[in-house]
């Protein structure tokens, strides 16, 4: 390891982040650190501020109070277009591909401006077998597995440090999204670090490295999925066990 | 078969109708912008042509080298510097259509007080009254086929751009989904500014092919924005080809129009349009299920 110029410090640190929609403030002063190489999830219920959290670090939102930090940057004054060349990608709620697009050209525009590195239409089509067949397909036509793992495979092209994929599972099938997380080892292994965010507590714990649970807009539970007692993880999650519950 | 020509003069003057309406199409697909301005500002490229044409002696043809261009970099600024504040926000359409309204007012008194109120001409030379003898009734004229075939060379053009270059995919991925083309890293004000480039660009070739064909005044700007809606509507939006036919469909309502009582090419033109948006809301050929 002597020699190797590694970066000090994690790869993001959010600290103390209060972020508004409108006049709603839907996070108070959230911090959380991930260190490169990890997978993290968020969890917590709906309207916890998961997705919220997802669009201050991808640079969708202004945060207004509290620092974002990639790669020891400051990035609170970044615009969003700018974070992709800096290595932020989001994989948003709902997979948004464009719909007039065919699936190639939903995977090319997520490269972009895409930092050099792995990810190429070759990797993605292996990593994914199922787009290849659909390559010159309409995004809009295809079903809600396959733009799940079109929208992550868009992500990827970006060649991005640090993934972040909101609500992989939603509305999909078991099977389907037992899949797309098969596929979270080769891309981790490609150098990337990945934050989930998942309502599903279950597929959460069982693919982090360390978890965090947001309620109503704050940190209510972090920890190492191992260490976390599910009465805990319920009460953090839900709100209703104050206090006892905690782990210290 | 003077119902013959009619109808082959107005696919002819279809083409330049369409040209004229794909600027208005792409500021609307790309940036939901509803250009009231678009009349106005083909005007200025025509007036552009008659000072280029006048200081220089060229042929209005080979002044568009220089307009064209002028006119592309003003359309980037003008949307950079101006129009893409009032997108910001919540992107309430109304004030985009306040502020072009404007622009559009801004525009023709600045001709009038440059150009005056006359109506003026760009004079092509001898193209424009040489003809190819089809038959004894029907002849085509070189310069309204130079038009269509123009047309329709641009907006092939346009359509290889948006189909097969990374910027006309990045262009479409703005028209699809605004907010996340910018979480993939596109610009999408530089893609804004771009897609008003090329909406400007186009119409100052229409500008100048209408101004070869007819007259033109300053206060001509929103009979043209008019013709170019309805070519669009006609058309179906957001449809590069959609475009031409509705505009080709105009120019034979209009010339056809003009064939029944001189005077009612545009009241036949309007009809037609009319009768589209009861028969079929979406145009003749709506950006459905993309293809």
């Amino acid at each position: 390891m002597s020699g190797a110029a590694a970066p000090a410090g994690p790869l993001l640190v959010v600290d103390g982040v209060d972020a508004h929609h409108g006049d709603l403030q839907a996070l108070f002063g959230v911090s959380l650190a991930v260190d490169e190489g990890d997978v993290i999830a968020i969890i917590g219920a709906n309207g916890a501020g998961k997705s919220t959290l997802l669009a201050v670090i991808a640079g969708a939102l202004r945060t207004t109070a509290g620092t974002v930090r990639f790669a020891g940057d400051d990035v609170a004054g970044v615009p969003g277009h700018r974070r992709v060349e800096q290595g932020i990608t989001l994989v948003p709620e709902g997979r948004r591909l464009f719909p007039s697009l065919s699936v190639e050209e939903n995977l090319l525009v997520g490269a972009f401006r895409g930092r050099p590195g792995p990810w190429t239409l070759d990797r993605v089509y292996e990593l994914f077998p199922l787009l290849r067949p659909l390559a010159a397909r309409a995004a809009g036509t295809l079903s809600g597995g396959e733009q799940q793992a079109a929208a992550i495979g868009r992500g990827l092209m970006a060649n991005p440090r640090l993934l972040l994929l909101d609500e992989v599972s939603l509305g999909l099938a078991p099977l389907v999204v037992q899949q797309l997380y098969a596929a979270l080892g080769a891309i981790v292994d490609a150098g990337c670090t990945v934050v989930v965010v998942e309502q599903d507590v279950g597929q959460a714990l069982g693919v982090a490295d360390r978890v965090w649970c947001l309620l109503e807009g704050r940190v209510s539970l972090s920890g190492v999925p191992a260490d976390l007692e599910t009465d805990a993880v319920t009460g953090a999650y839900f709100g209703a066990l104050s206090g006892p519950a905690r782990r210290s | 078969m003077d119902w013959v020509n009619a109808v082959v003069q107005g696919v002819l003057l279809g083409g330049v109708f369409a040209l004229f309406a794909t600027g208005l199409s792409l500021a609307f697909g790309v940036m939901r912008l509803v250009n009231l301005a678009h009349g106005q500002l083909a005007l200025l490229a025509a007036f552009a042509t008659v000072s280029v044409a006048e200081a220089t002696d060229w042929n209005p043809l080979v002044a568009l080298a220089v307009v064209v261009p002028a006119m592309a970099v003003l359309g980037y600024l003008l949307q950079r510097g101006v129009l893409d504040h009032t997108l910001a926000g919540d992107g309430d359409p109304l004030r985009s259509i306040l502020v072009t309204f404007g622009l559009a007012v801004v525009i023709e008194n600045l001709l009038l007080e440059r150009y005056s109120a006359d109506s003026r001409g760009l004079a092509a030379g001898t193209i424009e009254t040489a003809s190819i003898r089809v038959t004894d009734d029907l002849a085509i004229g070189w310069f309204r086929l130079i038009g269509l075939l123009v047309a329709i060379a641009v907006l092939a053009g346009l359509a290889l751009f948006l189909a097969r270059t990374r910027t006309g995919r990045a262009l479409r991925a703005v028209a699809d989904d605004r907010a996340t083309a910018e979480l993939m890293g596109i610009d999408t004000h530089r893609i804004n500014g771009i897609a008003m480039a090329l909406a400007l660009a186009t119409v100052a070739i229409a500008g100048v092919f209408l101004g070869i064909q007819t007259t033109f005044a300053p206060s001509d700007g929103n009979v043209l924005l008019l013709s170019a809606f309805e070519a669009v509507i006609i058309g179906g939006l957001g449809s590069l080809w959609g475009t031409l036919a509705g505009g080709i469909t105009l120019g034979v309502a209009q010339t056809v129009g003009a064939q029944i009582e001189p005077g009612w090419s545009a009241l036949i033109g309007h009809l037609v349009f009319l009768a589209v948006l009861v028969a079929r809301p979406t145009g003749l050929f709506p950006r459905t299920a993309p293809a």
